[in-house]
C-alpha cells in the first residue's frame, strides 16, 4: 500500500507538526544560547555587550546555584520516593475486593486534577499556616506548639504538597498495571505455597516494573521543573532554602531583569535535564519496545 | 478455583481504603466546605466540619470584586483553543505515522517526545522577550500559541496509539467493496477514530487548564487564566480563606468532573500508551 504517492502524502501530513516542533526547539533555544553570552539587563537597555563566559561563571559560582541544584534533586527524588512507594501500597490496597471501590478510586485520583496554584495555596493557608491552619489546631489539641512548616521546613513542605498532587498519578497507573496481572498466576503461586510477601517480590513487582519505569520517567519530566508550588508558597525562601533551578532562573530573569544571567542558568538547566533525559529515554525506549 | 474472600476481610479492606481515600481527598473537601463559611467561621477554632451557617456570599464576592468570570473565560479559551488547534495539526501527522509508517517513524515519535524534556525555563527568557516585543504578552492568543506547542507531542503520541489500533484491513475491505475515498473517510474511518480523538481532547484540556508555568509567566491582569488568578491570592489582604476557597472550588470543579469521567483515558494518555 505504501506507494510513492501515499508516502509523499504522508510526509506532507507529518510536516506541519515536525516543522512547528523543530522551530519551537531551535529558535528560542538558540536565542537563549546567544543571550547567555551577553551582558544584558532589561533595566539598562542599549547597553548589551559580549560577555564571554562571565554569565556562566557568575551562575556557577553563585552559592544559590548549588543550593538550587540540591533542592531540584531533593524535590525530584523526594517526591518520586513518596509517590512510588505510596503508589504501590495504595494500588495493592485498591486492587482488593471492597465495597464502593469506584468511589474510593475517584477520591484518590482527585488531587491530580487540581491546578498546582490551588493545591499549593490550600495547603499553605488552610493546613500549614501556624496560626489558622488545621495542622496547628491539631497540634494544639495535643498540647503541642504549632509547627511553622513553610518557615522551618520549606523544602519538605513543598515536597509534601507536590507529592500529594502526584501520588494519584502513580497510584492510577500502577493500579491499571496491577489489574492486568493474570489472576490464575497469582492462584498458582498461592497453591505452590508462596506467601504474600514472596508473591509480591517474585510475581507482582516484576509485573509492575514497566509501569514503575513509566511513572518515574513521566514524573521526572514534570518534577524537574516544579514552579507554581514554590512561587505561591515560599517564593523560594526563606533565603534560597526552597529555590530550585527553575525558580532561580525565573527570579534572575523576571525579578532582576538579568537576561544574560538567566539565559546562562536556563542553558545549564537544559544541559542537566538532557543528562537525566538521556538515561530515561534509554529506559523508556526499552520498555516501550517490549 | 474462585478465591474465597471472606466478608470479614472485605469489610476490613473497605474501612482502610475508605479512610485513606477520604484523607487524600480531605484538602479538597475542606476547601469546598470552607467556601460556604463566613470568613470568621473559616478560621474558627475549633473548626466546624458541617454545622455552620451555610452561605454563598463568598461566591458573589469573588465575582464582584475580581471579575472571576473573565478569568474563567480566559481559561476556557486558552485550554480549548490550544487543544483544538493542536488536534488540527496533530491528526494528519498521527494518521500518517500510524497508517503509512516508515523506518524513521519511531525515531520521529521519540524525538517529539524528547522535546517535552526540554525544561521550559530554558526558553523562558527569549519567549518572554519575543512576546513582549510582538505584543503577545498577556494575551489569550499568546497563551494559546505556547500551550499548543508544549502539548503537541502529547497529542500526537496519544492519537498515534489510538490510530494504531484501527485495523488496516477494514480500509482495504471497504475499498474492495467499492467505497470511494470520501465514503471511506466518513463511514469507516471517522467512527473508529472518534473515541481516540475525544479522549485526547479531554486529557489535553485537563493539562492545558492546569498548566501553570507559562500561564503564570506570560500573563498579567488581562489574559490571566484561573491558574494565575488564584496565584494572586498568595499575598492576601485581611481575611480571605473563605474567598480563596470559593475561587478555588470554581476553578477546579469543571476539571474534576471531566477528569473523573475520563479516568481510563487519563492513564493511557499520560503514559503515551505504554500502560493501558
Amino acid at each position: 500500500m505504501a506507494t510513492l504517492h501515499t508516502r509523499s502524502a504522508a510526509r506532507l501530513m507529518i510536516a506541519p507538526s515536525v516543522l512547528l516542533l523543530l522551530a519551537w526547539m531551535i529558535v528560542p533555544l538558540a536565542m537563549t544560547i546567544y543571550f547567555s553570552f551577553l551582558r544584558y539587563n532589561l533595566l539598562m537597555p542599549g547597553m548589551e555587550e559580549f560577555a564571554g563566559f562571565s554569565n556562566y561563571s557568575y551562575f556557577l559560582t553563585d552559592p544559590a546555584f548549588f543550593q538550587a541544584i540540591f533542592n531540584t534533586l531533593a524535590i525530584v527524588l523526594g517526591v518520586l520516593f513518596i509517590t512510588v512507594v505510596g503508589g504501590i501500597a495504595l494500588a495493592l490496597l485498591l486492587d482488593q475486593p471492597m465495597f464502593g471501590q469506584g468511589i474510593v478510586r475517584i477520591l484518590v485520583i482527585a488531587p491530580f486534577l487540581i491546578m498546582p496554584t490551588v493545591a499549593a495555596l490550600v495547603w499553605k493557608n488552610m493546613f500549614m499556616n501556624p496560626v489558622n491552619g488545621l495542622f496547628a489546631w491539631v497540634a494544639k489539641l495535643f498540647g503541642l506548639q504549632p509547627f511553622d512548616f513553610l518557615a522551618n521546613a520549606p523544602l519538605m513542605s513543598v515536597i509534601l504538597i507536590v507529592a500529594w498532587q502526584w501520588l494519584p498519578f502513580a497510584t492510577l497507573i500502577l493500579l491499571t498495571a496491577l489489574q492486568s496481572l493474570d489472576e490464575e498466576q497469582k492462584e498458582a503461586a498461592q497453591m505452590d505455597g508462596a506467601g504474600a510477601f514472596s508473591r509480591f517480590i517474585y510475581l507482582v513487582l516484576p509485573h509492575l516494573s514497566r509501569a514503575i519505569t513509566v511513572v518515574i520517567l513521566i514524573q521526572t519530566i514534570f518534577l524537574l521543573s516544579v514552579f507554581a508550588e514554590i512561587l505561591v508558597t515560599t517564593n523560594g525562601g526563606p533565603g534560597t532554602q526552597s529555590t530550585n533551578l527553575t525558580f532561580l532562573v525565573y527570579a534572575q530573569a523576571l525579578l532582576q531583569f538579568d537576561v544574560g544571567g538567566a539565559s546562562a542558568g536556563g542553558i545549564i538547566a537544559v544541559i542537566l535535564a538532557n543528562i537525566v533525559a538521556f538515561f530515561l529515554m534509554r529506559m523508556i525506549g526499552k520498555t516501550l519496545e517490549a | 478455583m474462585a478465591r474465597n474472600v471472606s466478608t470479614q476481610r472485605k469489610i476490613v479492606v473497605t474501612v482502610v481504603a475508605w479512610t485513606i481515600g477520604i484523607l487524600i481527598f480531605f484538602p479538597i473537601l475542606w476547601t469546598f466546605l470552607t467556601s460556604f463559611k463566613t470568613e470568621a467561621e473559616a478560621i474558627a477554632s475549633p473548626p466546624s466540619l458541617l454545622f455552620f451557617d451555610w452561605t454563598t456570599e463568598n461566591y458573589h464576592e469573588v465575582q464582584s470584586r475580581s471579575d472571576y468570570f473573565r478569568h474563567f473565560m480566559n481559561s476556557v479559551v486558552v485550554s480549548f483553543g490550544s487543544t483544538l488547534i493542536g488536534l488540527i495539526i496533530a491528526i494528519p501527522s498521527a494518521w500518517a505515522m500510524a497508517f503509512s509508517p516508515t523506518k524513521r517513524t519511531k525515531d520521529v515519535l521519540m524525538w517529539m517526545l524528547s522535546t517535552k524534556m526540554m525544561p521550559s525555563v530554558g526558553v523562558l527568557v527569549p519567549m518572554y522577550l519575543l512576546f513582549r516585543n510582538t505584543g503577545l504578552l498577556d494575551t489569550r492568543t499568546g497563551l494559546v500559541i505556547v500551550l499548543t506547542l508544549i502539548n503537541l507531542p502529547i497529542i500526537i503520541w496519544m492519537l498515534y496509539t489510538y490510530f494504531k489500533e484501527i485495523p488496516g484491513e477494514i480500509l482495504e475491505a471497504a475499498r474492495m467493496d467499492g467505497a470511494s475515498l470520501s465514503k471511506e473517510i466518513i463511514y469507516v474511518l471517522t467512527p473508529m477514530a472518534i473515541p481516540g480523538i475525544a479522549s485526547t481532547l479531554l486529557l489535553n484540556i485537563i493539562l492545558a487548564w492546569n498548566e501553570a508555568f507559562w500561564t503564570l509567566n506570560l500573563s498579567a491582569a488581562k489574559a490571566a487564566p484561573l491558574t494565575a488568578f488564584i496565584a494572586s491570592y498568595s499575598s492576601p489582604e485581611g481575611l480571605f480563606y473563605a474567598k480563596l476557597s470559593a475561587a478555588s472550588t470554581m476553578a477546579i470543579a469543571p476539571i474534576l468532573i471531566l477528569g473523573w469521567f475520563s479516568q481510563k483515558q487519563l492513564v493511557r494518555g499520560l503514559t503515551f500508551g505504554a500502560v493501558k
